[in-house]
Protein backbone atom coordinates (compact mmCIF):
# COMPACT_ATOMS: atom_id res chain seq x y z
CA UNK A 1 0.00 0.00 0.00
CA UNK A 2 3.13 2.55 0.43
CA UNK A 3 3.97 3.02 -3.24
CA UNK A 4 3.94 6.38 -3.13
CA UNK A 5 4.05 8.81 -6.42
CA UNK A 6 2.11 5.48 -8.60
CA UNK A 7 -1.70 6.83 -9.77
CA UNK A 8 -4.13 5.95 -7.34
CA UNK A 9 -7.81 4.13 -8.29
CA UNK A 10 -10.16 5.16 -7.93
CA UNK A 11 -9.92 9.01 -7.56
CA UNK A 12 -11.92 9.66 -4.91
CA UNK A 13 -11.47 13.66 -4.54
CA UNK A 14 -12.60 13.64 -8.42
CA UNK A 15 -15.81 11.18 -8.22
CA UNK A 16 -18.97 12.24 -8.38
CA UNK A 17 -20.48 9.60 -5.48
CA UNK A 18 -22.43 7.22 -6.77
CA UNK A 19 -25.67 6.10 -4.41
CA UNK A 20 -24.31 2.82 -3.86
CA UNK A 21 -20.94 4.23 -2.88
CA UNK A 22 -22.42 6.22 -0.03
CA UNK A 23 -24.45 3.34 1.05
CA UNK A 24 -21.48 0.82 0.94
CA UNK A 25 -19.63 3.64 2.79
CA UNK A 26 -22.55 4.19 5.22
CA UNK A 27 -22.88 0.43 6.08
CA UNK A 28 -19.29 0.02 7.38
CA UNK A 29 -19.49 3.55 9.44
CA UNK A 30 -23.23 2.95 11.00
CA UNK A 31 -21.88 -1.03 11.63
CA UNK A 32 -18.66 0.65 13.54
CA UNK A 33 -21.19 3.11 15.31
CA UNK A 34 -23.56 0.29 16.86
CA UNK A 35 -20.51 -1.38 17.74
CA UNK A 36 -19.65 1.82 20.22
CA UNK A 37 -23.33 2.16 21.04
CA UNK A 38 -23.25 -1.82 22.09
CA UNK A 39 -20.64 -0.85 25.13
CA UNK A 40 -23.82 1.45 26.25
CA UNK A 41 -26.37 -1.14 25.75
CA UNK A 42 -24.27 -3.33 28.19
CA UNK A 43 -22.97 -0.11 30.01
CA UNK A 44 -26.90 0.45 30.66
CA UNK A 45 -27.86 -3.30 31.58
CA UNK A 46 -25.29 -3.30 33.75
CA UNK A 47 -26.04 0.03 35.34
CA UNK A 48 -29.80 -1.41 35.71
CA UNK A 49 -28.48 -4.29 37.46
CA UNK A 50 -26.48 -2.10 40.01
CA UNK A 51 -29.50 -0.64 41.49
CA UNK A 52 -32.04 2.68 40.90
CA UNK A 53 -29.43 5.19 41.87
CA UNK A 54 -26.66 4.23 39.50
CA UNK A 55 -29.67 3.70 36.83
CA UNK A 56 -30.55 7.58 37.37
CA UNK A 57 -27.06 8.79 37.22
CA UNK A 58 -26.56 6.43 33.89
CA UNK A 59 -29.88 7.79 31.99
CA UNK A 60 -30.11 10.81 32.98
CA UNK A 61 -26.30 11.42 31.28
CA UNK A 62 -28.16 9.89 27.94
CA UNK A 63 -31.36 12.34 28.46
CA UNK A 64 -28.85 15.35 27.85
CA UNK A 65 -29.01 16.88 24.52
CA UNK A 66 -25.92 15.75 23.61
CA UNK A 67 -27.17 11.88 25.32
CA UNK A 68 -30.27 12.24 22.91
CA UNK A 69 -28.37 13.24 19.88
CA UNK A 70 -26.32 9.82 20.03
CA UNK A 71 -29.69 7.86 20.71
CA UNK A 72 -31.17 9.32 17.47
CA UNK A 73 -28.09 8.56 15.97
CA UNK A 74 -27.91 4.93 16.80
CA UNK A 75 -31.67 4.49 16.28
CA UNK A 76 -30.90 5.98 12.50
CA UNK A 77 -27.25 3.37 12.43
CA UNK A 78 -29.64 0.63 13.36
CA UNK A 79 -32.87 0.74 11.12
CA UNK A 80 -30.40 1.94 7.85
CA UNK A 81 -27.78 -0.78 8.97
CA UNK A 82 -30.79 -3.30 9.22
CA UNK A 83 -32.62 -2.28 6.09
CA UNK A 84 -29.20 -2.44 4.06
CA UNK A 85 -28.03 -5.76 5.65
CA UNK A 86 -31.36 -7.20 3.78
CA UNK A 87 -30.27 -5.48 0.81
CA UNK A 88 -26.98 -7.40 1.00
CA UNK A 89 -29.17 -10.71 2.16
CA UNK A 90 -31.07 -10.44 -1.60
CA UNK A 91 -27.49 -9.77 -3.56
CA UNK A 92 -26.05 -13.28 -1.67
CA UNK A 93 -29.03 -14.90 -4.01
CA UNK A 94 -27.40 -13.59 -6.73
CA UNK A 95 -30.73 -10.54 -7.50
CA UNK A 96 -30.59 -6.98 -7.92
CA UNK A 97 -26.90 -6.24 -8.90
CA UNK A 98 -28.43 -4.80 -12.09
CA UNK A 99 -27.12 -0.86 -12.09
CA UNK A 100 -30.71 0.70 -11.96
CA UNK A 101 -32.00 -2.04 -9.42
CA UNK A 102 -29.15 -0.90 -7.31
CA UNK A 103 -29.64 2.70 -7.21
CA UNK A 104 -33.43 2.02 -6.76
CA UNK A 105 -32.92 -0.14 -3.99
CA UNK A 106 -30.27 2.02 -2.58
CA UNK A 107 -32.89 5.07 -2.57
CA UNK A 108 -35.46 2.59 -0.46
CA UNK A 109 -32.92 1.69 2.08
CA UNK A 110 -31.93 5.51 2.52
CA UNK A 111 -36.16 6.34 2.56
CA UNK A 112 -36.88 3.88 4.79
CA UNK A 113 -34.30 4.28 7.54
CA UNK A 114 -35.20 8.12 8.12
CA UNK A 115 -38.90 7.47 8.08
CA UNK A 116 -38.54 4.35 10.65
CA UNK A 117 -36.05 6.81 12.72
CA UNK A 118 -38.84 9.42 12.27
CA UNK A 119 -41.67 7.16 13.98
CA UNK A 120 -39.72 5.74 16.18
CA UNK A 121 -38.98 8.48 18.04
CA UNK A 122 -42.40 10.00 17.13
CA UNK A 123 -43.94 7.42 19.04
CA UNK A 124 -41.46 6.88 21.34
CA UNK A 125 -42.14 10.57 22.73
CA UNK B 1 11.41 -30.05 -8.83
CA UNK B 2 8.93 -31.39 -6.05
CA UNK B 3 8.27 -35.13 -6.00
CA UNK B 4 5.07 -33.89 -4.34
CA UNK B 5 1.78 -34.73 -5.94
CA UNK B 6 0.11 -32.10 -7.00
CA UNK B 7 -2.75 -32.72 -4.12
CA UNK B 8 0.33 -32.70 -1.45
CA UNK B 9 1.62 -29.26 -2.20
CA UNK B 10 -2.18 -27.70 -1.83
CA UNK B 11 -3.23 -29.69 1.15
CA UNK B 12 -3.86 -27.36 4.12
CA UNK B 13 -2.94 -24.07 1.82
CA UNK B 14 -6.20 -22.98 2.55
CA UNK B 15 -7.18 -19.25 2.76
CA UNK B 16 -7.39 -19.10 6.21
CA UNK B 17 -8.00 -22.27 6.75
CA UNK B 18 -11.32 -21.69 8.18
CA UNK B 19 -13.34 -21.64 4.53
CA UNK B 20 -16.21 -19.99 4.42
CA UNK B 21 -17.39 -19.49 8.06
CA UNK B 22 -16.98 -16.42 8.95
CA UNK B 23 -18.85 -15.30 5.65
CA UNK B 24 -22.13 -17.94 6.85
CA UNK B 25 -21.81 -16.55 10.67
CA UNK B 26 -22.13 -13.02 9.51
CA UNK B 27 -25.27 -14.25 7.25
CA UNK B 28 -26.58 -16.37 9.93
CA UNK B 29 -26.40 -13.48 12.53
CA UNK B 30 -27.50 -11.17 10.97
CA UNK B 31 -30.82 -12.66 10.17
CA UNK B 32 -30.94 -13.29 13.63
CA UNK B 33 -30.33 -9.51 14.32
CA UNK B 34 -32.99 -8.74 11.84
CA UNK B 35 -35.96 -10.64 13.89
CA UNK B 36 -34.18 -10.15 17.78
CA UNK B 37 -33.45 -6.40 16.71
CA UNK B 38 -37.46 -6.08 15.32
CA UNK B 39 -38.49 -7.32 18.66
CA UNK B 40 -36.49 -4.65 20.56
CA UNK B 41 -37.66 -1.79 19.05
CA UNK B 42 -41.00 -3.12 19.01
CA UNK B 43 -40.39 -4.15 23.06
CA UNK B 44 -39.05 -0.17 23.39
CA UNK B 45 -41.83 1.19 21.64
CA UNK B 46 -44.39 -0.96 24.08
CA UNK B 47 -42.70 0.04 27.49
CA UNK B 48 -44.79 2.69 29.63
CA UNK B 49 -41.47 4.42 30.61
CA UNK B 50 -37.77 3.80 30.74
CA UNK B 51 -38.09 4.23 34.85
CA UNK B 52 -36.20 2.10 36.65
CA UNK B 53 -39.32 -0.02 37.69
CA UNK B 54 -40.59 -0.44 34.62
CA UNK B 55 -37.32 -1.69 32.89
CA UNK B 56 -36.46 -4.06 35.85
CA UNK B 57 -40.50 -5.43 35.65
CA UNK B 58 -39.23 -5.68 31.44
CA UNK B 59 -36.48 -7.66 32.37
CA UNK B 60 -37.86 -9.25 34.94
CA UNK B 61 -40.24 -11.17 32.52
CA UNK B 62 -38.22 -14.86 31.63
CA UNK B 63 -38.60 -14.47 27.88
CA UNK B 64 -37.90 -10.72 27.58
CA UNK B 65 -34.77 -11.87 29.63
CA UNK B 66 -33.76 -14.93 27.43
CA UNK B 67 -34.29 -13.05 24.23
CA UNK B 68 -32.53 -9.84 25.40
CA UNK B 69 -29.75 -12.09 26.36
CA UNK B 70 -29.90 -13.91 22.91
CA UNK B 71 -29.69 -9.90 21.23
CA UNK B 72 -26.79 -8.97 22.90
CA UNK B 73 -24.91 -12.38 22.60
CA UNK B 74 -25.73 -11.94 18.74
CA UNK B 75 -24.91 -7.95 18.81
CA UNK B 76 -21.74 -8.96 20.38
CA UNK B 77 -20.85 -11.85 18.00
CA UNK B 78 -22.24 -10.09 14.59
CA UNK B 79 -20.36 -6.90 16.19
CA UNK B 80 -16.64 -8.84 16.15
CA UNK B 81 -17.07 -10.51 12.83
CA UNK B 82 -17.73 -6.68 11.47
CA UNK B 83 -15.30 -5.17 13.38
CA UNK B 84 -12.71 -7.92 12.43
CA UNK B 85 -12.72 -6.97 8.58
CA UNK B 86 -12.50 -3.55 9.43
CA UNK B 87 -9.39 -4.17 11.31
CA UNK B 88 -7.86 -6.38 8.56
CA UNK B 89 -8.68 -3.66 6.02
CA UNK B 90 -7.16 -0.55 7.19
CA UNK B 91 -4.65 -1.92 9.83
CA UNK B 92 -1.46 -3.51 8.13
CA UNK B 93 1.46 -3.31 10.56
CA UNK B 94 1.70 -7.02 11.57
CA UNK B 95 2.10 -6.19 15.24
CA UNK B 96 -0.51 -3.62 15.69
CA UNK B 97 -2.95 -5.97 13.54
CA UNK B 98 -2.50 -8.41 15.61
CA UNK B 99 -2.58 -6.37 19.21
CA UNK B 100 -5.74 -4.98 18.20
CA UNK B 101 -7.62 -8.08 16.86
CA UNK B 102 -6.93 -9.43 20.24
CA UNK B 103 -8.25 -6.28 22.20
CA UNK B 104 -11.70 -6.16 19.78
CA UNK B 105 -11.94 -10.21 20.66
CA UNK B 106 -11.34 -9.49 24.43
CA UNK B 107 -13.44 -6.08 24.31
CA UNK B 108 -16.78 -8.23 22.69
CA UNK B 109 -16.21 -11.23 24.62
CA UNK B 110 -16.56 -8.51 27.85
CA UNK B 111 -19.09 -6.47 26.70
CA UNK B 112 -21.28 -10.12 25.74
CA UNK B 113 -20.98 -11.18 29.20
CA UNK B 114 -21.69 -8.57 31.17
CA UNK B 115 -24.70 -7.79 29.11
CA UNK B 116 -25.84 -11.01 30.20
CA UNK B 117 -24.43 -11.23 33.52
CA UNK B 118 -26.55 -7.76 34.25
CA UNK B 119 -29.45 -9.69 32.27
CA UNK B 120 -29.53 -12.49 35.04
CA UNK B 121 -28.96 -10.21 38.21
CA UNK B 122 -31.76 -8.20 37.24
CA UNK B 123 -34.14 -11.24 36.39
CA UNK B 124 -33.22 -13.13 39.40
CA UNK B 125 -33.34 -10.53 41.63
CA UNK B 126 -36.75 -9.22 40.83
Amino acid sequence: MSNSGRPLSPHLSIYRWPITMVLSILHRATGVAMSVGLVVLAAWLMQTAAGPEAYLRFTSTLSTFVGMLFLVGWSFAFFFHAANGVRHLVWDTGRGFDKRDADRSAWIVVGFAAIATAVFWWVAA
Amino acid sequence: MSLKTPLGRVLGLGSAKEGTDHWWGQRVSAIALVLLGSWFVYSLLRLDSLTYLDVIRFIGMPLNAVLLSLLSLTLAYHSYLGVQVVIEDYVHAPGTKVVSLLLSRFAHIFVAIAAVYAILVIGIGS
